[in-house]
């Protein structure tokens, strides 16, 4: 019998990552699309540098501050009681910072591709700048924000590095399928390795799929968009 | 009463200009802000209504301070109650018109001005529709409805025509007219289409490198614009006919008809359905 406890653990870090990334990613991908500062540069390329660094890297710098031998780990754990280092709140985190440009970017562009017109008509009649995010801008870019929460949802499922660096493999508590994975493999139970990659797989396959259908009939109704 | 004095430096595509204007505009008057692009049109009407903030100056509507740079007042957009057409409708895609409508609505305010202004505007039919199904004219119409619905007592109109063919725009110029007057509204029109500021204003304010050039009845300040020469219009000739010596030509310029006197030689130059050009030079017409 196969163990799908990898499976239920892989679907609950992906799901809470995504919620979270959707409640931080949203203004922050509102600002940086409006903002004017000087140094917006270097914040795009911060929030991009996932994007390009090994997992592994990401991986060992987390694992690092997290480590209750150095400051951040230390403080984390002498007055909030809690300890990021193999655990599950600390997959999280490392999910969140690892899936937020997959967040962002899509937001971001959403943002940028809604005429300035159509906010400012909203000032005009009244309406807070929150009032026009939720009511105007948010309806006209579904497209993006499908995008955003599947891409965050997807990248998260097919983590490896930066889970294996600061999570390892607990059984039920950092022990996701990508992971389960790799330690079959190693336990040379090909036959389990085989069920779990093929699952992941097809289940890939059918989010990204869906996305596009549904992307190809938002941009069929709203060519502009 | 609007009495405003604003200066912006602004940077265009040409160079930098620097807006500078001190205009005072009566209760109920329609007033037109015309000049070439790039004149500062818009960006005064964004000023006025608060979306652009100008580098110094004061706003005053009614003794009420919309904008004093010296004294850090700056009333938000939001808050000082008006209506904006924008040149590209502006309408919220996700929207019906109806609902396009009740979005303007204020908190608390009756519902009754919704189907009172889709009536006047014709939209009892259409007004389950989304946006993207609308022709343009009714585009701009739904947008013109939305931004009477808050009852605002001034109506900003960004170039609403700008993008509409002739019959469309004469339509909507009258749903305009019938606005203004029905809503005791003061209207101030950004426009570069001269038929457009007779038929619709009070006053035109023309605007040329950032000030104003002159201002006027639309009467009084094109026909000094006839007689300095500068003036000319191109239009398609309608009929060329015979009287006594003379040829008399009606030309069709932009949405109105207009005769010509034409000796026997120029009428033989012309032809019907062709283009000519009408200027003025020493108190007559001249076709060529």
């Amino acid at each position: 019998m196969v163990d799908l406890e990898p499976f239920y653990l892989t679907i609950k870090l992906a799901l809470i990552t995504t919620i979270i990334l959707f409640v931080v990613g949203l203004p922050f991908s509102y600002w940086l699309s409006h903002s004017k500062i000087k140094f917006k540069s270097v914040i795009e390329a911060i929030v991009s540098l996932p994007l390009v660094l090994p997992p592994s890297v990401l991986g060992f710098y987390l694992l690092l501050a997290f480590s209750p031998q150095n400051v951040f780990g230390k403080f984390l754990d002498q007055y909030f009681d809690t300890r990021l280092v193999f655990t599950f709140p600390g997959l999280i985190i490392a999910s969140v910072i690892y899936s937020f440009p997959f967040m962002v970017h899509p937001l971001q562009a959403g943002f940028k591709s809604l005429p300035a017109s159509l906010s400012e008509a909203s000032y005009t009649l009244g309406k807070s700048k929150i009032e026009t995010i939720i009511r105007v801008l948010i309806p006209n870019m579904k497209a993006s924000v499908l995008t955003g929460i599947v891409l965050s949802f997807a990248h998260t499922i097919g983590e490896f590095g930066v889970v294996l660096m600061i999570g390892g493999s607990i059984p039920n508590e950092t022990r996701v399928v990508s992971i389960a994975i790799y330690d079959e493999v190693q336990a040379m139970n090909y036959h389990t390795a085989n069920v779990y990659a093929g699952i992941l797989f097809a289940f890939s396959f059918v989010v990204l799929l869906s996305v596009y259908i549904v992307n190809h009939n938002f941009s069929k109704a709203h060519p502009w968009r | 009463m609007i009495d405003f004095q604003i200066t912006k430096k602004l940077h265009l595509a040409v160079g930098d200009m620097n807006l500078n204007l001190d205009i005072q505009i009566r209760e109920k008057e329609f007033v037109t802000f015309y000049g070439p692009s790039g004149s500062g049109k818009t960006t005064t009407l964004r000023i006025l209504s608060g979306l652009t903030q100008p580098d110094k100056g004061f706003i005053k509507v009614n003794n009420e301070v919309w904008l004093d740079t010296e004294n850090k007042i700056n009333v938000s957009v939001q808050q000082r109650k008006i209506g904006y057409v924008f040149q590209d409708y502006a309408l919220f895609p996700n929207m019906s018109i109806k609902e396009n409508l009740v979005f303007a609505l204020e908190k608390g305010q009756e519902k009754g001005i919704i189907n009172e202004l889709l009536e006047i505007m014709d939209f009892e039919k259409l007004q389950h529709l989304k946006p993207e199904k609308l022709s343009g004219g009714q585009k701009q119409r739904v947008a013109l409805a939305r931004a009477l619905v808050r009852k605002p007592k001034i109506l900003f109109l960004d170039e609403p025509f700008s993008s509409l063919d002739t019959e469309m725009r004469i339509k909507l110029q009258d749903y305009i007219i019938e606005a203004h007057r029905k809503y005791d509204l003061t209207t101030i029109l950004v426009s570069h289409d001269i038929s457009e500021v007779y038929k619709m204003s009070d006053r035109v304010i023309v605007l040329e490198n950032g000030c104003v050039s002159k201002q006027g009845s639309p009467a009084a300040v094109f026909s000094n614009r006839l007689v300095s020469g500068k003036f000319q219009f191109v239009g398609e000739v309608l009929t060329i006919e015979k009287e006594n010596i003379v040829y008399i030509v009606s030309v069709l310029i932009g949405n109105n008809v207009v005769q010509v006197i034409a000796m026997e030689e120029e009428a033989a130059a012309l032809k019907v359905g062709g283009s000519v050009l009408v200027c003025m030079s020493s108190n007559r017409f001249e076709l060529s």
